[in-house]
């Protein structure tokens, strides 16, 4: 709990998708998904299915909150996806695959117009709830509507608040407008999960419905029962209209405290790790255990040494490029991460569509930061400090205190920075402080925080990087940094809009070249999880587009 | 005696109305806030969180706050959970049993073998028992239990085992044997350290009485030892353990915040952490109102029954 949720040293905590070209591509033209197909055969293969035996997976949070709409964490998806099913979905390769819609809409099928603003979906038909309701458009409808419904608690309206003219043209096809063109919304859409109307619209006050602690879906999985503090019991859905379940119940165990919860891996009382998995620390013991099935994974989640653009000693690009030159990564990253984590120059997840491997790479090299710094007029004062015009190199970095290996970095690179003439002093906050006002109203001089900058499932960072997104200056958005660039401003509002995803490509590759050429942020390295399981479970398939590797837990069996 | 618990009740009111306000204002000046854990989810904007906070009531001025909480206290209502949304006297009773369960088990087991290694101690004083007692105590004491419930669960779960690595009960199974094995550990790792500080008080206790006139009285009167032991010296040294024991109610209920994650026994003390943690402040003043009402009420009985037993005492 200490090293706790926000603080988020190699887990995968955001959702987004890499590889998210097929998935774009999908929409426009390639027409590559029609994942109506896996699903229908597998659903004519049903009747032969095997459902045996139980699964006990750990989280080490406790999942709390199973409406799928209101403020979640992590561990809270990882029910969500067992419960309910989206339209469709985003597979590991970053494609989209159709769960409640028959097919997924695209341009080429006529799901969605050329210029991205009349949407047409076409739903599976035959699909019942938990409860044997049937599964309509009607469900759906009334999901979009609950999501910007002004008094309900919701967790995202962005995208949603864009539909117009939503139609039920008949139980199986639903029809709406976009007010404007949204590249990101198919991601938004495939992590939003629909949910029954009837039993949504039982209740006056949605935030307090009784469907919130006891919800129904159409997912592979029925809810049974939550013991607070300790377990949630799910049975098999025998009537899922896709692939699986395999399995007669799933127990998602509670489990706070990370080193607990390998002692009873090692015990054989836990079948799957959930959420965090293992610390890097037991890797190397970890992997060589009998009877157990133990990888490294990669996350979404970008490390980065992050500055507030707003203060004078961090004006200056000489000074943001020098300090980059001081950091030595490897060493940080064999050292202090055992060398899982992989370095990086951006923030897009390397295994993304968008991706750009053309970045120039950093290089631990003190003397060319001296002389950086030298050049642009920073001189040692008498206290060895170095200073221009008054303002003298010296700051503070803070991040989550508790966090034992970035807490060792900090003291890594303040001696980096020492023999460079830069002054950073640690200041570290516990993890509500932290992360409140102190780092969205960028009260912070720098911080080393862990990100997953994309949008849903998407490249966008409008919301990070747009110099209309900085929380200090009065904008919505997460801009802590209080950067600003005009040009990155235009890209931005040109990737949003586009479809077609070669041409968004470009706009991304060129804003991730502009973000390392500003260094807002010192991109430091991608997270990596340390994965595990008892050998002999089948299915289990991480997906760097989701923060849950319970993702399609549907899927999983015993062999 | 009526008028005296009369009184006494009426106290208690008034400590519990400034621990509310205490407790509300501390936990809400604190930096940071419920909604501080979304916000580095992706997307998440601080419009959002403004929005969501508005609609919490998390935006109305403090004093405000609270007055809305303890309006509705006052009527009966503990609030709701901001993590899950269930009423708080449903949370703290979901996990009340849990931690019943294994501070009364280590209770019992530590109050019986402190007092018997205790009592033993101060009878054979300076014996070899006596300094192995006074020496385990020191040891038990200083040892962290997150260390050695570890180290109790790499010996008898890993390497024996003998038993479960944790957790109260195998889910689907539960039966009376189920929670028994589940039990052992974490109850005997909790009680070591009270065994320790019950025998060091018992021995104390004990040495008070042994040398008073009316034990050498009882001897004199041709009593066996054991029936002095018995009626004479134990009857007296019990006396200071019931205020012990009455103070330590409230622990009992508030759980054993290091054993319960050792063990991931899902009890009181996890529940207060992670309420704390998730900012989840009904949670946190319901499980802050509840113990402050057992410390009240733990003393007040412990007084009551010290008037009891100890003819000496007047109450009022």
């Amino acid at each position: 709990m200490s090293d706790n949720k926000n603080d988020v040293l190699t887990h995968p905590t955001r959702r987004q998708v890499m590889g998210q070209t097929l998935g774009l591509m999908a929409l426009r033209a390639s027409g590559v998904v029609f994942s109506g197909v896996p699903g229908f055969s597998q659903a004519l293969a049903a009747g032969e299915k095997s459902i045996k035996g139980q699964l006990i997976i750990s989280f080490s949070q406790e999942p709390t909150v199973f409406n799928p709409h209101m403020p979640h964490i992590e561990v809270d998806d990882g029910i969500h996806f067992s419960l309910f099913d989206p339209l469709f979905y985003v597979d590991p390769e970053g494609k989209f695959v159709a769960a409640l819609a028959a097919e997924v809409p695209t341009v080429e099928n006529g799901g969605i117009s050329a210029d991205g603003l009349t949407w047409k979906v076409k739903l599976r038909e035959g699909v019942k709830w938990h409860d044997g309701a049937p599964f309509t458009a009607e469900d759906v409808k009334a999901t979009f509507e609950l999501l910007v419904n002004p008094d309900f608690r919701s967790w995202r309206k962005t995208g949603h608040d864009l539909i117009r003219d939503l139609k039920v043209v008949s139980p199986t096809e639903i029809t709406w407008r976009m007010e404007k063109a949204f590249a990101p919304y198919p991601s938004i859409l495939a992590s939003t999960f629909i949910t029954p109307k009837h039993l949504m619209s039982a209740s006056a006050d949605p935030n307090n419905a009784p469907f919130n602690n006891a919800p129904v879906g159409t997912g592979p999985f029925k809810w049974v029962e939550r013991v607070a503090g300790d377990h949630i019991t799910l049975e098999a859905n025998a009537d899922y209209f896709a692939e699986g379940p395999y399995v007669e119940r799933l127990i998602y165990k509670y489990i706070p405290d990370l080193n607990v919860m390998y002692t009873q891996f090692k015990a054989g009382d836990i079948d799957v790790l959930g959420l965090q998995w293992i610390t890097p620390d037991h890797y190397e013991e970890a992997k060589d255990l009998p009877g157990m099935t133990v990888s490294v994974v990669p996350a979404a989640t970008v490390e980065s040494f992050s500055f507030n653009m707003d203060r004078p000693q961090f004006k200056d690009p000489a000074v943001r490029e020098a300090l980059y030159a001081a950091i030595d990564k490897a060493a940080i990253i064999d050292a202090l991460y055992y060398g899982l984590p992989a370095p990086t120059e951006t923030y897009m997840p390397q295994q993304s569509f968008y991706y750009n491997p053309d970045l120039p790479k950093q290089a631990y090299d003190i003397d060319k930061a001296k002389e950086l710094l030298d050049t642009a007029g920073w001189a040692p004062g008498p206290d060895g400090i170095r200073a221009k015009d008054g303002v003298k190199l010296a700051f503070t970095c803070s991040t989550t205190a508790g966090n034992h290996i970035r807490e060792q970095v900090q003291q890594y690179i303040q001696q980096s920075f020492k023999d460079l003439g830069v002054e950073m002093s640690i200041s570290n906050l516990p993890p509500a402080v932290m992360w409140g006002e102190y780092w969205m109203m960028s009260k912070f001089d720098t911080v080393i925080v862990g990100l997953n900058f994309l949008t849903g499932s998407d490249p966008d960072t409008s919301d990070y990087f747009r110099s209309t997104s900085i929380p200090a200056k009065g904008g919505a958005g997460q801009n802590t940094w209080q950067y600003a660039n005009p040009e990155v401003d235009a890209l931005l509002a040109k990737g949003g809009e586009v479809f077609v995803p070669e041409e968004r490509k470009a706009a991304y590759a060129k804003v991730q070249e502009i973000m390392r050429k500003d260094l807002p942020f010192l991109p430091l390295f991608q997270y990596a999880t340390v994965q595990g399981n008892k050998q002999g479970i089948e299915g289990i398939n991480p997906n760097v587009n989701t923060r849950i590797n319970t993702w399609n837990v549907g899927m999983w069996r015993r062999a | 005696m009526l008028s005296y618990i009369v009184s006494r009740l009426l106290q208690s009111l008034v400590l519990l109305l400034l621990v509310s306000i205490i407790g509300f204002a501390v936990l809400n000046l604190a930096p940071g806030g419920p909604l501080s854990q979304y916000a580095l989810t992706p997307g998440m904007t601080q419009e959002t969180m403004d929005r969501i906070a508005h609609q919490m009531g998390l935006d109305r001025p403090l004093p405000i706050q609270y007055l809305d909480w303890i309006w509705r206290l006052l009527q009966g209502d503990w609030g709701k959970s901001y993590r899950d949304q269930l009423p708080v006297l449903q949370i703290i009773s979901s996990h009340l049993f849990a931690t019943l369960l294994l501070m009364g088990t280590s209770m019992v087991i530590s109050i019986a073998v402190g007092t018997w290694i205790g009592v033993r101690g101060a009878t054979k004083r300076y014996s070899i028992f006596d300094y192995t007692a006074t020496v385990g105590a020191m040891v038990a004491l200083s040892i962290p239990t997150f260390w050695f419930g570890l180290v109790a669960i790499y010996v008898f779960a890993l390497r024996l085992k003998w038993l479960p690595a944790g957790n109260m009960y195998t889910v689907g199974d539960g039966s009376f044997m189920d929670y028994a094995t589940h039990l052992i550990l974490p109850s005997l790792v909790l009680a070591l350290v009270d065994i320790a500080v019950w025998s060091r008080y018992m021995r104390t206790a004990t040495l008070d009485v042994i040398n008073q006139d009316f034990v050498r009285t009882a001897r004199a009167k041709g009593l066996s030892e054991r029936a002095v032991l018995m009626t004479h010296v134990l009857r007296n040294a019990l006396i200071p353990m019931i205020t012990l024991a009455g103070l330590q109610l409230p622990t009992i209920l508030g759980g054993a915040l290091v054993t319960e994650t050792v063990f991931t026994w899902p009890g009181m003390g996890r529940l207060f952490l992670d309420s704390l943690g998730y900012h989840d402040y009904p949670v946190v003043m319901g499980l802050l109102m509840f113990s402050a009402i057992l410390v009240l009420v733990g003393s007040l009985i412990a007084d009551i029954l010290v008037a009891f037993v100890d003819p000496r005492v007047r109450l009022g």
